[in-house]
């Protein structure tokens, strides 16, 4: 077993031979990821020493402390988050091998073709086409919200290969390059201006046999590790008191006196209140996972934070008066990054309008609520036996 | 703002053995039905069930030093004792006596009381109204010729109290013997814990120490630690009700599966949890001494909404059964919104709040 002791070593012998000073940034997580201490908790030989996972720490902040380059794991949250657990449970070695080094460095940015315009909250119904031409399979079709695409030299992608029989037993799971000629990338515009996501139009995209992941028409099953680790990376991280959006309207109240009203006053002390209990509750969820009895809340944590985001925003829109009639910026930018603070209030509260869209509306988290907390009765299915191609559509 | 320190918001092993003792207590002497008949007899307390929380147990000594025959314990245990009392809309004077009176009786340092609390021979009551909020105007009795004379209203559990703490109009929070007052029960919204019209006449009074330090603390702890017994509430209720609705049946389905119905469930839920959190929050604030008043202010300006809206959401979903006095669906609503007022509305601890954080009104 890997301890902390030797994981110090370690980590002090690839300074010595790499020191972060006079490395190039890429050499040095190059050389990281082969001496094990990208992500230790994965298997030697693919960045990691089959180390227990709360040891990463003890590198990172052995790291840090030396000045080491990151990998920006908050741009390549996508690789890091979905596609990296997913290929290392499901990939063969080949595709371990090939994949997961440019991955974790951020040589090769990933992106997820899951969502379409006609399979919202239920992914499963998904229309893209995969066909098996000899050694290869054509694929066709349009996938939406998606980020990074236009950076991405890989995709994770779910598409029907088979539409005869129930949609969940009809999906193959792949790894697409973007740089095939049949996809193409638009930028999505939304409704604060800019494109954070794109739409991918798929025309005939040829995907090597070899680039499927796991069993052909088991890609359901492949996609639940996906979105499992999706959730696990949106789980919250502390916040300070009056982190987030609270601490952005309670500097102005403070700052601006003259903006001030009654009516405005009780709301504000109001949400006030609920964003510290959600904070709290967010507190207790973290001792509860450090304690390794993780505890149901972290299903609501989503679904709190949506709606105070949004009512904090649209008060704060309030509040500013005058100044709220005005927007900072409607130009299509391209931002890699959502800055809920770096922008004004009226940025914030059209942003905040996807909380309770992205990641799971808020409805679908509470039937989650209801059914896999509360054991609630599921709702009826009447799509459960039909085949994919005779859905009401 | 600064960097605050993170409270403890996990029971501990012993916190944990602590609920299941008190639960299993409660499980086997105090059932929805039994409060239910008490609350119709001349005194809704359940003496007996006191006697083994306060005596045979030793819980009515948690706040209390152990030189002085208490537990020497913490908010953190009350708040545990409290929670699990709240759960079964229990009818004992625990928050009133060993919590507030206790509270009172440490600030003045009045020992000898607190040895008869700690040793459950005596039941003491803090004689202000239950809606004085910490910090809020305390009236007092007037005090002449070393007697103490004039009338308290609203003072909760004052009929099972053998010791009064009266404030007076000197200043001073003075014991008086319950024999010496005239106490009578007032019409009470809340059946499990009723309010009551203290009369003194020339009573004898033994002064205890100043009102407001004493008054002060002791709301405050009764504020804070009766969120837990409001959390207590609301768990009752959530769970109550999602186990109705999964077993009654209309339209041939169990009513728990329609979709409007599992969604207010699934946002009560959440609203407890958030509550579980502020008031564990709020206990270990007490216990640390560390963030206090604002832990405190947090957990009751917001743990109100949260008992009342489960309590009203657990009687519309119960549907006609839940409007009847059979079912005790309504002891739970009265004491939830008797809790809302009490030590203070959500209002008044959100205005609090507001100088306690710096966001002042305009």
């Amino acid at each position: 077993m890997t301890d902390a002791a030797e994981l110090r070593r370690r980590t002090r012998a690839l300074l010595d031979a790499h020191p972060p000073a006079t490395t190039d940034r890429r050499d040095f997580l190059r050389a990281r990821f082969d001496a094990g201490l990208a992500w230790v908790h994965y298997p030697q030989g693919l960045g990691g020493l089959g180390a227990p996972r709360s040891l990463q720490a003890v590198v990172d902040a052995e790291l840090a402390a030396a000045g080491a380059p990151d990998n920006d794991p908050r741009r390549i949250g996508i690789g890091l988050g979905m596609a990296a657990p997913t290929i290392l449970q499901y990939g063969t070695d080949e595709q371990r091998r090939r994949l997961l080094r440019p991955l974790w460095t951020g040589e090769e940015v990933w992106c997820q073709l899951f969502s379409e315009p006609g399979a919202g909250s239920d992914l499963a119904a998904l229309g893209t086409r995969a066909v098996r031409e000899g050694e290869d399979w054509i694929v066709n079709g349009q996938k939406v919200w998606t980020s990074s695409a236009h950076l991405a030299r890989w995709a994770i992608l779910i598409a029907r290969t088979d539409p005869d029989v129930p949609k969940h037993r009809g999906i193959t799971y792949f790894v697409c390059d973007m740089t095939d000629p049949g996809v193409e990338v638009r930028p999505l515009r939304q409704i604060t201006g800019e494109a954070e996501f794109n739409e991918v139009f798929l025309t005939d995209v040829r995907i090597p046999d070899s680039r499927r992941l796991g069993a052909i028409g088991d890609g359901w099953r492949v996609a639940q590790t996906t979105l499992n680790n999706e959730r696990v990376a949106i789980g919250g991280t502390p916040v300070p008191r009056e982190g987030g959006m609270i601490g952005k309207v309670a500097a102005t109240w403070r700052e601006r006196p003259e903006l001030r009203t009654h009516d405005l006053h009780q709301r504000l002390l109001g949400l006030w209140v609920e964003a510290e209990v959600a904070r709290l509750t967010g507190v207790r969820l973290r001792q509860q996972l450090a304690a390794g009895q993780p505890g149901p809340e972290g299903a609501g944590m989503k679904l709190g934070f949506a709606r105070l985001n949004q009512e904090i925003s649209g008060l704060e829109v309030e509040l500013l008066g005058e100044e709220g009639l005005l927007y900072d910026d409607w130009t299509l930018r391209r931002p890699e990054l959502v800055d809920f603070t770096g922008r004004d209030a009226g940025y914030r509260y059209l942003r905040s309008k996807g909380n309770s869209i992205e990641g799971g509306t808020s409805e679908v988290l509470l039937n989650i609520v209801a059914e896999r907390v509360l054991g609630l009765p599921a709702e009826p299915r009447t799509d459960k036996d039909v085949a994919w191609k005779d859905l009401a559509r | 703002m600064s960097a605050q320190p993170e409270p403890a918001l996990l029971l501990s092993e012993e916190e944990e053995a602590l609920r299941a003792a008190v639960r299993d207590l409660l499980t086997d002497h105090c059932d929805p039905a039994g409060v239910l008949t008490r609350s119709e007899s001349a005194d809704p307390h359940d003496v007996p069930l006191w006697k083994s929380l306060a005596h045979a147990m030793g819980l009515a000594g948690l706040l209390i030093p152990e030189a002085l025959g208490g537990q020497g314990a913490t908010h953190r245990e009350v708040a545990v004792v409290l929670e699990e009392l709240g759960r079964a809309v229990a009818p004992v004077p625990y928050l009133t006596s060993a919590v507030v009176a206790t509270e009172a009786l440490l600030a003045c340092g009045a020992e000898d009381l607190l040895a008869e609390l700690a040793a459950a021979t005596t039941v003491a009551v803090l004689a202000v109204g239950l809606h004085v909020a910490p910090g809020g105007a305390v009236p007092g009795v007037r005090r002449e010729n070393g007697a103490l004379h004039g009338e308290l209203t609203g003072v909760a559990d004052a009929t099972v109290a053998d010791v009064l703490l009266v404030p007076a109009d000197d200043g001073g929070l003075y014991a008086v013997r319950a024999a010496d007052a005239t106490v009578t029960r007032q019409t009470s919204l809340d059946l499990t814990r009723p309010v009551a019209r203290v009369s003194l006449d020339g009573a004898p009074g033994r002064r205890l120490g100043d009102t407001e330090p004493a008054v002060r603390r002791a709301l405050r702890a009764g504020a804070g630690l009766l969120a837990s017994e409001q959390l207590g509430l609301a768990d009752w209720l959530l769970t109550e009700t999602v186990r109705y609705l999964a077993e009654r049946k209309q339209f041939n389905r169990p009513v728990g599966g329609f979709q409007a119905l599992k969604h207010r469930l699934a946002r009560l839920w959440l609203e407890v949890a958030g509550l579980r959190a502020a008031a564990r929050n709020a206990a270990d604030a007490l216990a640390t001494g560390a963030d206090t008043d604002v832990a405190v202010a947090v957990a009751q300006a917001h743990a109100a909404r949260v008992a009342v809206h489960a309590a009203e959401e657990a009687l519309q979903l119960h549907g006609g059964i839940g409007m009847t006095w059979e079912h005790p669906v309504h002891l739970y609503l009265k004491r939830a919104k008797a809790d809302s007022i009490a030590y203070g509305t959500a209002g008044a601890h959100r205005e609090a709040l507001a100088e306690l954080v710096d966001l002042r009104a305009p």
